[in-house]
C-alpha cells in the first residue's frame, strides 16, 4: 500500500508528461539555439509551450519564462528587480515566506537593506494594517505568498495589489505563486502584479522546471549572465524536454481544473472532518472553505512529536510532512506555525497532508484510522 | 617517476617469534588493497615490505590506500633500480630534478644505507659521488649535511632504492592480530573514533547499532551506516547489526523510574550487545563512552553496566576531552558525518535528570519489573546485518 500525501513536498509525475518528455529526449534533442532544423524544432516546442502556460495564467506569451525552479524564479524575481529599482526605500514582505523568499530578504538585510515582515492573523492572513502602516512613497517592493505551503491560506491579491497602488504605484509587487498554480485561478491581468513564479514539480510535472511570469513593461536586470537564453532573464540551454513536459502538466489541468481541485478540496475535507471526529486535542490549521488551498491540510496533535507520527504513518505506506518538507530537516520550529499563534503544545505535533491527482477518497478512512492508531500509540510513550 | 612503495612495518617488529604471524596478516591487507590492481608485486625484502608496480598512476592510488592500514610507521614511494653505479647516478638526477620542479631547493645531502656489503662503493663514497653528480647538474645548489632542504636516500638492499620522502603514517597493529570486538555504533562524534582507536591496536571491529524506530528516523540509519563506512577504510570490512530497542524504551518508561530510563537502557544494550558477541565469536564490546562527558557518564554508572557482562568492555575514550576526541574524528573523516542533525535514539527518550550515582541494588529492583528475557529476545529478533 502506498498513500502519498506529500503533494505539496513534490509530485509523481503524470504519465502523460512522462511520455512527452521521452519523446523530446529521443527524438527532439536539439538545442533551441543551434541554427539549424533541430534547434528550430526544440525552439518551436518551447514557444508553444510558453503559449499554453501563458493561456493558462492570463498573461502574454513573451511575458512567461522558464528557470530551473521555483527557488531560482523567487530569487530571478526579487533581485532583478532590485537590481533595477535601486534607491533607500524599504522592501515588505510577510513573516510566512517559504525560505527561497524568506532566506533572500534574510541575506539583502546582511547587506543593510530595509526590510519589513508582516505579521499575520490564526489562519495565516496578513496583517492589512500593519502593511499599510510600512508602505511609503519610497518602498521597492513587496512580495508575498500567495498560498503558504504550511497550511495553505490564500492571500487576497486583489485587495492587497489596489492597497499598495493607492500609496504607491510605483512600488514593485512579487507573488509567491508556487503552491497556488494550478489550484486556483489566477488572472495575472486582473491581479495587475509585477512578476509572478510558479513550479512544474507541484502539479505533475518533472521536477527542475519553474516558471516566471514578468509584467511586459518591469524590467528585470538579470542575477546570471550566459547565453543570454530566455531573453537574458535566465542564461542556460534550455531544459527542451522539462518545459515540454511542463507544459503537457499544465494542459492536463487545464482540461479539467474545476473538477480536479474540486475533488482535492472534498479530500481535504473528509479527512479534516473524520479526523476531527475520531481524534481528541486536535487543531485543524487549514481553512476548509474558499479562503484555503483545496490541497493543503495541517492538523496540529497535542501530545505528538511531528516527526515520530511521520515514521508511524510511513511504516503503513502513508507519505506525509511536518510542516513544509523543506524546514522539516532543521530543528528550527517552522516560522509559519509560530506566526499563526499556534500553542507550544501543538507545534511540534503538526502534520501536512497535502493532495494530488492521484489520491481517491477511498483512501481517506484507512488514513485515518491509522492515524488515529498511531496518534494513540505515541500519546501513550510520550504522556504516560 | 616512482615504481615501487617501500614500507616500514612498526612495533611489529618487536614480537619476536610472533612476528611472522603479525606480518602475514599486515601482508593480507596489502594485497587486498593492491589486489585490484594488474601486475602488482608484493614481497619483504629484508625487514620491509614493497609493492612494486610499473604503473606510476597505480602508484599513487596504492599509496593513499597504505597509508590507512594499520601496522605500518612509515612508507615512502621509491625507484627501485639495479646496483649498476650509472644506472644509480642516472635515477638520482631524475628524483632531484623531480623534486626540485615541486618545491624550492638550495640545500641537499646524500645519505646512503649499504646493506649490501657486496657492493663495492661504501656508503660514504657513494654519498660524495653522487653529491657531486648533482651539484655539476644543477645551478646555485649546495650541500647541507645538518639542515638540507631535500634529502636523497639510496638504499643498497638485493635491489637499489633511492627515494626522498618518508611518510608518517599510523602506526598501530595490524587489524585481526588482537581478537574481535563489537563496537556499540551510535549516529554520534565518540563511538566511531574509538572503533578506530581499538582497531588500530589489532582489533578486528564489527559494530552493532540501537535504533527507535519510528521515534527515529531511516535517516538515522543511513547516517550509522556511513560513519561505518568511514571507518571501514581503516578497520577493514564492517560488519553492522541493526537492533530495534524501542519496546525496552517502552517498557522502561511504564514501569520504571525516568530518571534511571539511561542507564536501565544502557544495561540492555550490553545483554543484546552479549547475545550478538557470543553469536559472533567476539571477546570484547568497545564503546565511546568517556567519564563525565554527560551525567550519566560517571564511575558509578559504568560499575552498574559493566555489572551485566562477563564481558570486558574498552573504553578508548575514556580519559580524553572532547577536543581531543574531535580532533581524531576530523583527521578519520567522521566528524562531519557525525555532526549531521538526526536524533539518535538517545535524544526522545533521554530524561531530563538522569540518575548520576545509581546504586546496584536499586537499579536490580527496578529491573523486577521490566520482562528482561523477553525484551532482549524480542529485540534480538528485529536484528538487521549489513556488511559495509
Amino acid at each position: 500500500m502506498e498513500i502519498y500525501l506529500d503533494n505539496s513536498a513534490t509530485t509523481k509525475i503524470r504519465k502523460e508528461v512522462l511520455d512527452e518528455i521521452i519523446s523530446v529526449h529521443t527524438k527532439c534533442y536539439g538545442n533551441p539555439s543551434s541554427l539549424h532544423r533541430m534547434g528550430l524544432e526544440a525552439e518551436k516546442k518551447i514557444e508553444n509551450t510558453r503559449k499554453v502556460i501563458s493561456k493558462f495564467l492570463n498573461a502574454k506569451p513573451e511575458e512567461i519564462y522558464f528557470t530551473g525552479g521555483g527557488t531560482e524564479s523567487n530569487n530571478i524575481a526579487i533581485l532583478g528587480h532590485l537590481n533595477t529599482n535601486k534607491g533607500d526605500g524599504n522592501i515588505i514582505t510577510t513573516q510566512i515566506e517559504h525560505p527561497s523568499v524568506y532566506n533572500v530578504y534574510k541575506k539583502l538585510e546582511n547587506d543593510n537593506i530595509k526590510v519589513n515582515y508582516v505579521d499575520v492573523d490564526n489562519y495565516g492572513f496578513i496583517n492589512i494594517e500593519k502593511l499599510k502602516n510600512y508602505l511609503n512613497e519610497n518602498t521597492l517592493l513587496v512580495s508575498l505568498i500567495m498560498v503558504n505551503n504550511e497550511i495553505g491560506s490564500i492571500q487576497d491579491i486583489n485587495n492587497i495589489v489596489n492597497i499598495i497602488k493607492s500609496v504607491n504605484p510605483k512600488t514593485k509587487i512579487h507573488i509567491d505563486g508556487i503552491q497556488a498554480f494550478g489550484k486556483i485561478p489566477i488572472d495575472l491581468k486582473q491581479f495587475g502584479v509585477d512578476s509572478f513564479s510558479f513550479s512544474s514539480h507541484k502539479i505533475h510535472g518533472p521536477k527542475g522546471v519553474g516558471g516566471l511570469y514578468i509584467k511586459s513593461n518591469s524590467r528585470i536586470a538579470p542575477i546570471n549572465y550566459g547565453g543570454n537564453q530566455e531573453k537574458g532573464i535566465r542564461s542556460g540551454t534550455e531544459n527542451t524536454p522539462g518545459i515540454v513536459g511542463f507544459g503537457k502538466a499544465v494542459e492536463l489541468i487545464s482540461d479539467n481544473f474545476e473538477q480536479e481541485n474540486l475533488k482535492l478540496n472534498n479530500l481535504k475535507k473528509e479527512l479534516s472532518y473524520k479526523i476531527k471526529k475520531e481524534i481528541d486535542d486536535i487543531k485543524i490549521n487549514s481553512l476548509l472553505d474558499k479562503k484555503g488551498a483545496p490541497h493543503i491540510l495541517s492538523i496540529s496533535f497535542k501530545d505528538v512529536k511531528g516527526e515520530v507520527l511521520v515514521h508511524y504513518l510511513e511504516e503503513c505506506g502513508i507519505y506525509v510532512s511536518t510542516g513544509s518538507a523543506c524546514s522539516s530537516k532543521g530543528k528550527n520550529i517552522s516560522r509559519t506555525l509560530k506566526s499563526i499563534g499556534l500553542d507550544q503544545d501543538y507545534v511540534e505535533g503538526t502534520i501536512r497532508y497535502s493532495f494530488g491527482f492521484f489520491n481517491k477518497i477511498e483512501e481517506i478512512d484507512y488514513v485515518v484510522e491509522k492515524t488515529k492508531e498511531s496518534v494513540e500509540d505515541i500519546r501513550n510513550i510520550i504522556k504516560r | 617517476m616512482y615504481n615501487i612503495i617501500s614500507i616500514s612495518l612498526g612495533e611489529i617488529v618487536l614480537k619476536g617469534k610472533n612476528r611472522g604471524y603479525f606480518e602475514r596478516k599486515l601482508m593480507e591487507q596489502i594485497k587486498a588493497v593492491t589486489n585490484k590492481f594488474e601486475g602488482v608485486k608484493v614481497f619483504r625484502d629484508q625487514g620491509k615490505i614493497f609493492v612494486e608496480s610499473n604503473n606510476e598512476k597505480d602508484i599513487s592510488e596504492i599509496l593513499e590506500k597504505i597509508k590507512k592500514i594499520f601496522g605500518i610507521v612509515q612508507i615512502s614511494p621509491c625507484i627501485k633500480v639495479e646496483k649498476d653505479i650509472e644506472i644509480i647516478k642516472e635515477k638520482t638526477i631524475d628524483i632531484f630534478k623531480h623534486i626540485k620542479s615541486k618545491q624550492n631547493v638550495h640545500t641537499f645531502k646524500v645519505a646512503t644505507n649499504r646493506t649490501d656489503k657486496r657492493f663495492p662503493i661504501k656508503s660514504m663514497e657513494l654519498n660524495s659521488l653522487l653529491g657531486g653528480i648533482i651539484l655539476k647538474n644543477f645551478d646555485d645548489i649546495k650541500v647541507d649535511v645538518h639542515n638540507p632542504d631535500v634529502l636523497i636516500y639510496v638504499d643498497i638492499k638485493s635491489d637499489c632504492y633511492i627515494y626522498s620522502e618518508k611518510i608518517k603514517t599510523l602506526g598501530g597493529l595490524p587489524v585481526g592480530t588482537n581478537g574481535k570486538g563489537l563496537l556499540l555504533l551510535s549516529g554520534g562524534i565518540d563511538s566511531p573514533v574509538a572503533g578506530y582507536l581499538m582497531a588500530k591496536r589489532g582489533v578486528e571491529v564489527q559494530a552493532i547499532y540501537y535504533h527507535t524506530y519510528p521515534f527515529t528516523s531511516e535517516r538515522t540509519d543511513e547516517k550509522v551506516k556511513k560513519l561505518a563506512e568511514k571507518i571501514s577504510e581503516y578497520c577493514g570490512k564492517i560488519k553492522l547489526h541493526s537492533i530495534n530497542i524501542l519496546d525496552v524504551y517502552k517498557s522502561i518508561k511504564s514501569n520504571c523510574s525516568e530518571k534511571e530510563s539511561t542507564i536501565l537502557a544502557r544495561r540492555f544494550m550490553m545483554r543484546i550487545a552479549e547475545k550478538v558477541a557470543a553469536e559472533n565469536d567476539i571477546d570484547v564490546l568497545i564503546t565511546g563512552e568517556n567519564l563525565g562527558q554527560v551525567a550519566s557518564q560517571t564511575v558509578k554508572s559504568i560499575s552498574v553496566i559493566n555489572e551485566i557482562t562477563g564481558l570486558p568492555i574498552l573504553r578508548p575514550l575514556i580519559g580524553m576531552d572532547k577536543t581531543e576526541i574531535i580532533e581524531i574524528a576530523k583527521q578519520i573523516d567522521t566528524y562531519e558525518t557525525s555532526i549531521l542533525p538526526y536524533d539518535d535514539c538517545c535524544s526522545i527518550f533521554s530524561p531530563k535528570h538522569p540518575v548520576t550515582r545509581p546504586k546496584l541494588n536499586d537499579i536490580r529492583k527496578s529491573e523486577e519489573y521490566l520482562n528482561i528475557d523477553k525484551l532482549v529476545s524480542n529485540a534480538y529478533s528485529t536484528m538487521k546485518i549489513e556488511i559495509l
